[in-house]
Order: structure tokens, then C-alpha cells, then sequence
């Protein structure tokens, strides 16, 4: 087949919205016929991502390519950078403020989960300059 | 057993309807949503007491069988309206977590 592209935009502030691009991205999958256990893998990856641009990245673009074999995500933001990489990859480290806590987010879980549910995983992140995700995730 | 059995059985109350026939083949309790992300499973009942529209996201993608929001957690206008619109199955009680999983796990094959 030939290769599907999509594209998002993330709003900054939108907790409302947050979620939509894998929603959609997920129901695109199923509809291409994709097994079950690899659209699990996309969608949990790819909304701890959106998640984290919306409330870390100050919002950014996400752009998918689904070819034959693999789905490629690329989750970019203009944001703040992380500091710590290896911190910030760390199971139960987050920077998250209360009032995002009390939406249930900042278990400190979400970078542990994208790299758990990827083939593929690169984070480049420059203080002051944003995070790039690239990730993928093989079709099984 | 089908979520309408699991409603009836354990006495929960139906707030949004999704898809009643599905089959309830586990549970999950939990509260911090990437924690949940990474760890429910598919046709899972998820237990918790976060009842906003990022939870609705996801039951959405954890695929998870429906949501009870345990000791009459309140659920948000928005969370409600997205649930429905998603087809997302969301039920409540007055019980605890613990008290639902104790008695869910007698029910379920
Ligand atoms: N896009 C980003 N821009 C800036 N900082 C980020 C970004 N993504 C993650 N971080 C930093 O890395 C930390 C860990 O991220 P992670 O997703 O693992 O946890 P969290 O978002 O804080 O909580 P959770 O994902 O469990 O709700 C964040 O608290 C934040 O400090
Ligand atoms: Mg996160």
C-alpha cells in the first residue's frame, strides 16, 4: 500500500482536545486493518506524547506515516527542552504542577510508557529550543 | 460476562452507554492516567474515581470494557458528553474499588 500521512496540530492549553489526534490516528489504524496489539502499542505512545506537549511543549505538530511495515511518529514542539534526559526518563519523575496532578497526570509515567510501547524511540531536546520525539512502531 | 450482566449483578448505575454486550474479561484500579495507559488491558472494567474527559481518552485507547467511577465520583459535563459521543460505557456506585474488584472477581469467568 502506499504510505498515509497525517498531520496535527496540538493546541497549547487544550486538555479538552488532548487525545483527539491518537483517537484519530487509532480509528485510521483500525480501519486499515492494523492487529489490535500494534494499534495498542501507536496509541499509547502516541497520546503519552500529545499529553506531554500540551502540558509540558507548549503545543506542537505531530506528524504519522503509515507504510507497509511499521507506523513513524514525529511529536514536535517549541517548548522549554528537558533539562535531565535521563532524569525525565525515569519511572515516577515529573515536573507536573498541582493542578495538573489533579487532573490524574504527573505519575511520571508517560516517557517510560512511549519508550516500553516503541521499536523506535529518539528524544532530541535543547533547552529553549523544544523536544522532537521520533518514534515507531513495527507492524505486528 | 456481558457489562449489562456486570451492571445488574453489582448493582451499578448507568450514566453513559456504550456498547452493553461487551464482554467484561478483567479489571484494573487506578487513578493516575498514564499509569493506567500503560497497564490496563483490553475489555478490562477500570475502576477509578477520575471521571474528566482525559479519562474518557483513555477508556478510548486502552480499549478498556467500560468505566465505573467508584464512591460516587462525580463525572464532568464535558466527560459525559465525550463518552457518549465516543460510544464509552461509564458506570457508577457508592462503593469502593475495593469492594467492586472483590466482588467482581467472583463474577467473572
Ligand atoms: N515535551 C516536553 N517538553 C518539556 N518537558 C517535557 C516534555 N515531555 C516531558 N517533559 C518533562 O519530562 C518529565 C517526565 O515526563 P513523563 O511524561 O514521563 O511524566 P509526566 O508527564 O510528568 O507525568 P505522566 O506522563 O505520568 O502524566 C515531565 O514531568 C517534564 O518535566
Ligand atoms: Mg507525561
Amino acid at each position: 500500500m502506499d504510505s498515509i500521512k497525517l498531520h496535527y496540530d496540538i493546541s497549547a492549553t487544550d486538555f479538552t482536545r488532548a487525545g483527539a489526534a491518537s483517537g484519530d490516528v487509532k480509528r485510521t489504524l483500525k480501519a486499515l486493518g492494523v492487529s489490535p496489539a500494534t494499534i495498542r502499542n501507536v496509541a499509547v505512545a502516541m497520546y503519552e506524547g500529545e499529553i506531554n506537549m500540551v502540558i509540558h511543549g507548549g503545543g506542537g505538530v505531530i506528524d504519522v506515516e503509515i507504510t507497509e511495515d511499521a507506523i513513524r511518529m514525529v511529536l514536535a514542539d517549541q517548548g522549554p527542552g528537558i533539562e535531565n534526559v535521563e532524569l525525565a526518563m525515569k519511572e515516577g519523575y515529573s515536573t507536573a504542577p498541582d493542578n495538573i496532578r489533579a487532573l490524574g497526570f504527573g505519575a511520571g509515567m508517560g516517557l517510560p510508557n512511549i519508550k516500553k510501547y516503541t521499536d523506535e524511540f529518539q528524544l532530541d531536546t535543547a533547552l529553549g529550543v523544544g523536544t522532537t520525539l521520533t518514534l515507531k512502531v513495527f507492524m505486528k | 460476562m456481558t457489562v449489562q450482566a456486570m451492571m445488574e449483578q453489582l448493582d451499578l448505575r448507568l450514566l453513559t452507554g456504550g456498547d452493553l454486550s461487551r464482554e467484561v474479561t478483567g479489571c484494573y484500579c487506578g487513578d493516575l492516567l498514564s499509569w493506567v495507559m500503560g497497564k490496563a488491558q483490553e475489555g478490562d472494567c477500570w475502576l477509578t474515581v477520575m471521571g474528566n474527559i482525559n479519562a474518557v481518552a483513555v477508556a478510548v485507547l486502552t480499549d478498556c470494557a467500560c468505566i465505573v467511577l467508584t464512591e460516587n465520583a462525580a463525572l464532568d459535563e464535558n466527560a459525559k458528553a465525550r463518552a457518549e459521543q465516543q460510544g464509552v460505557t461509564i458506570l457508577t456506585t457508592a462503593e469502593s474499588a475495593y469492594q467492586i474488584a472483590v466482588k467482581l472477581s467472583a463474577v467473572i469467568a
